[in-house]
């Protein structure tokens, strides 16, 4: 039994249906995924479960979460169990109608995710003419006196529009403005070469981001997330594996992290066969890698382990073959030159057009 | 902020839940949450701009007669300084 945890927050990946076509997109979508979705009455079971182990924040992500015609009944019941409720949307196959329906059900906030502050760039990322249908969404939330974040996925491509996405936050209204580098996993890390900024890049950006952010404290909070390839030390990947947050997939998986299950020879189970609390507590893959004792040399004595937690577990595995090995992107850590080389290259390379995009609103990327 | 005139009130992006586990108040917001103490759950309760921070720190000497009132309207002051900071009162900025 492990008591000491309590999840804060539940990312309940309801679907991985998505209009949008971003061709090297991470999530299965052919149909036969669909029919495994799990149900209205599980996903309500689960909410309550949640809240019963102390889940207070409820994040409505996919795929596209608009796709599932339950959302109005799934964002009523988490209202009803008091969870403070976030959609997190590419904003397209919304109406103004159904937006106001989601808020009159108790709908707390959503999150709109853009790719490109260019209408056509941005289209041409999603597959889709979606821009200007963002653009809509974003007018309604902030109508409807919805809070509304705007994400950005920022990398070489897009980091040089970051002025414009500030202003097209401002003038939206935005309450919240994330400007989160890429995570390199997955298929980002196979076009890495392409996508990560150079040095200055990131310092530039980092310069505009702190300005707009002091100017517009109090009305707007404007975030900024650097690579962990250029920070000294590795992020906090999910506040601790297995610490903080619960995912469940559409599938009705249980994890730590929407990736953790991507990590061999680690067991999660589902919702459909436990009870949410029993997975938290007794599941061998979310206790691998929570607490201290599992790290590694040189977390075990860094003053930092506390702060980090040794970093990205998928970021580990992905990088170091290990998924118990320090995460590399820490200058302490033995793999680092694996890092060090990636932001070499990305100072040689010049302007490789992207040919792949991130599929934004899973919810994970500013953490 | 001056204490006379501006009735601070809550934007509407917070909720405020009371949380069992903690026995204490919580006051939400997109992806995060302040949890409250005894003084900061009386502050935010009194902040429906219906008050000026003069009357909050009125009420909160008759509750907490023992304390200064220098002392109390510090505390008020600093706390709605990290709520207006945050974003969480109505046209503070
Ligand atoms: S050595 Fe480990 S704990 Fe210390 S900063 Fe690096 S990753 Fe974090």
């Amino acid at each position: 039994m492990n008591n000491k945890y309590r999840p804060y927050t539940l990312i309940a990946e309801l679907t991985y249906r998505c209009p949008l076509h971003c061709p090297y997109c991470s999530n299965p979508s052919d149909l036969a995924e669909y029919g495994k979705e799990i149900d209205t009455d599980t996903w309500i079971r689960v909410f309550q479960e949640a809240e019963e182990l102390g889940v207070i924040q409820l994040n409505l992500t996919g795929g596209e979460p608009l796709l599932r015609d339950d959302l109005e009944l799934l964002v009523e019941r988490a209202r009803r169990l008091d969870l403070y409720t976030n959609l997190i949307t590419s904003g397209v196959p919304l109406t103004f109608e159904r937006l106001t329906r989601l808020r009159e059900r108790g709908l707390d906030s959503v999150q709109i995710s853009i790719q490109s502050t260019r209408g056509a760039v941005s289209d041409r990322l999603a597959g889709t003419p979606a821009f200007n249908r963002k653009l809509d969404a974003m007018r309604w939330a902030t109508s409807l006196r919805l809070p509304l974040t705007l994400n950005v996925v920022l990398h070489r491509e897009n980091i040089a529009e970051i002025e414009e996405f500030i202003a097209l936050a401002e003038h939206v209204a935005a309450d919240r403005l994330e400007l989160a580098n890429t995570q390199y996993l997955g298929w980002a890390l196979k076009n890495r070469h392409a996508l990560l900024p150079t040095r200055e890049h990131i310092k530039w950006a980092r310069t505009v981001a702190a300005e707009a952010k002091t100017r517009l404290r109090g009305r707007m909070e404007v975030v900024f997330v650097t690579p962990d390839y250029y920070t000294e030390y590795p992020k906090s990947c999910m506040e601790g594996w297995g610490r903080r947050f619960i995912v469940v997939n559409p599938e009705g998986l249980a994890l730590p992290c929407h990736l953790a299950h991507t990590i061999p020879g680690l067991q999660f189970e589902r919702v459909t066969q436990h009870r949410l609390a029993d997975i938290w507590r007794r599941s061998s893959g979310f206790n691998r890698f929570r607490g201290e004792e599992w790290l590694p040399d040189p977390c075990r004595t860094c003053d930092r382990r506390a702060i980090d937690f040794g970093g990205c577990r998928c970021q580990a595995f992905h990088l170091m073959g290990d998924a118990g090995l320090p995460d590399p992107a820490c200058t302490l850590a033995p793999g680092h030159h694996v890092i060090e080389s990636a932001r070499a290259q990305a100072g040689r390379s010049v302007s490789i057009p992207v040919l792949f995009e991130h599929r934004t609103g899973l919810g994970h990327s500013s953490r | 902020m001056n204490y006379a005139t501006v009735r601070p009130r809550l934007s509407e992006k917070v909720r405020l839940r009371f949380d069992r586990r903690t026995d204490r108040y919580l006051l939400l917001y997109p992806e995060t949450g302040l949890e409250l103490n005894e003084t900061a759950t009386a502050i935010v309760r009194l902040c429906t701009g219906e008050w000026t921070i003069d009357e909050i720190v009125d009420h909160l000497i008759r509750s907490y007669g023992d304390v200064s009132r220098g002392e109390i309207s510090r505390a008020v002051r600093e706390f709605l300084a990290i709520l207006a900071d945050r974003g969480l009162l109505q046209g503070a900025a």
